[in-house]
């Protein structure tokens, strides 16, 4: 896409088209030009949440499609978050400013003896990106960690990660904890990490396993949607 | 026998010569050790066959290539070993293998069997910041790390990717100055420390007797 790209100046596009270019942009991970669109839409009086989500969260997941069907790989990805990311940092203080809805609170981190966390934050990213607020734990964190946040924070999602055979097991470790001390029933735990299946969380007792950052979005609306309406029926 | 270059055993693995028995179906990234030890021990019953050592980076298409290949070859020997360990399944290669009547290799990956699983499991939680290499991904580095994670294309990218790691720790099968000088240099170019550790074959040696045994 960048070819096409070279002598667009994004200030003379119009509203529309520099949101399309702005997905574009994100899509080639050109980091610049993502803060340059956000500024701009800003300056025309844009709220930032719509900038938000129409021109990151919307080119994201362009990205997400397109790294599922195979057709980008990690280091695109990787480039487009960086490029998202550039985009939140301006946004950020303007989205608390102005009070943007939360959806839900996420307590989120790479559980004890695994230090990767790439999957970790792009879940992070998009689960900001689409509303939630993320207290985000890192890396190699013991059972003690989740449960003292998850408290401090009063949040309704417990995530975690993990991209070793070895260290995934570690999430039971951490769930059944939550059930004996009787608290289980208060969050909705998503797992996710590559070497992670929908059996592999079930037999855990995670109440979904998220095989990408966009089914995390997708499964922890549906589920805080489901929380809040038993809730309220209850 | 002889091993064919790397890139072949990367990209496509390793053909059986139909010669032995008893069949073992392994990573293309094992070839050289497991050729070395046959001819070593003199064990004529075996033959070899490799699936392409670069599904180390898709383990999740490992099972059912494993899968395919029995299927190819089971009539042709009266025994078939699998030379993986779990190697990023997830448990999905044992049930596999399980479900086919074949062993593999205990312990979760290759860095593991050949420090030793015993040892590399006594040593893993000081070591959770380690990078592991062994011969055959020094030799290639390139293919397995630095092109699949495009750090040839972005090296800005090398903090997202190796931000969290430490050192790196060169597996050494063998004892070669001129692997240590390029593990060396992958440690530099990831910007890890070095660490070098003469492993030779560990557990895939005891495991291959095992299994070499009439």
């Amino acid at each position: 896409m960048a070819d096409e790209d070279d002598d667009i100046i994004l200030s003379e596009l119009d509203d529309e088209e520099l949101v399309q270019q702005m997905h574009d942009d994100l899509y080639d991970g050109l980091k610049e030009e993502i803060e340059e669109g956000v500024n701009i839409l800003l300056e025309r009086g844009w709220q930032p949440y719509d900038v938000l989500t129409k021109a990151l969260v919307g080119g994201m997941k362009i990205v997400g499609d397109d790294f599922r069907d195979g057709i980008l790989f990690v280091p695109e990805v990787l480039l487009a978050a960086n490029a998202m990311k550039a985009g939140m940092f301006i946004l950020k203080p303007l989205l608390a400013e102005t009070g943007a809805r939360t959806i839900g609170r996420m307590v989120i981190g790479t559980v004890k003896g695994d230090i990767h966390d790439i999957g970790k934050n792009l879940v992070g990213m998009m689960m900001e990106g689409a509303g939630f607020e993320v207290v985000d734990l890192g890396i190699n964190n013991p059972v003690e960690d989740y449960l003292e946040a998850l408290e401090r924070e009063q949040a309704d999602i417990l995530g975690m990660s993990a991209l070793l055979t070895t260290t995934m097991p570690y999430m039971k470790v951490v769930i059944d904890s939550l059930v004996e001390k009787g608290l289980r029933e208060n969050y909705i735990v998503l797992v996710g990490g590559a070497p992670l299946n929908e059996e592999f969380g079930r037999a855990i007792g995670a109440d979904a396993y998220c095989r990408d950052a966009a089914v995390a979005v997708e499964t922890a609306k549906t589920l805080m949607a489901r929380k809040h309406n038993q809730l309220a029926a209850g | 026998m002889q091993a064919p270059d790397d890139s072949t055993l990367t990209e496509s693995g390793l053909a059986p010569s139909h010669r032995g028995r008893v069949l073992l179906l392994a990573c293309g990234a094992l070839a050289r050790e497991i050729l070395d030890l046959i001819e070593a021990n003199g064990w004529t019953h075996l033959d070899l066959m490799c699936l392409p050592a670069i599904l180390h980076n898709r383990p999740d298409r490992i099972p059912d290539a494993i899968r395919q290949a029995v299927a190819r070859h089971r009539a042709e020997y009266e025994t078939i070993h699998v030379v993986y360990a779990d190697c990023g399944t997830g448990g999905q290669l044992a049930r596999t293998c399980k479900e086919l009547g074949l062993d593999l290799v205990e312990g979760p990956h290759c860095y593991s069997f050949f420090e030793g699983n015993k040892r590399f499991l006594d040593r893993a939680e000081d070591e959770i910041s380690a990078f592991y290499l062994t011969d055959f991904l020094v030799r290639q580095f390139d293919a397995f790390v630095w092109k699949p994670l495009g750090l040839d294309r972005h090296p800005d990218l090398r903090d997202m990717y190796f931000g969290n790691y430490t050192k790196l720790v060169y597996q050494a099968q063998t004892d070669d100055p001129v692997l240590d000088a390029r593990a060396q240099d992958c440690a530099n170019r990831l910007g890890l420390a070095y660490e070098r550790r003469l492993t030779g074959y560990g557990d895939l040696a005891t495991t291959l007797e095992s299994w070499a045994k009439p």
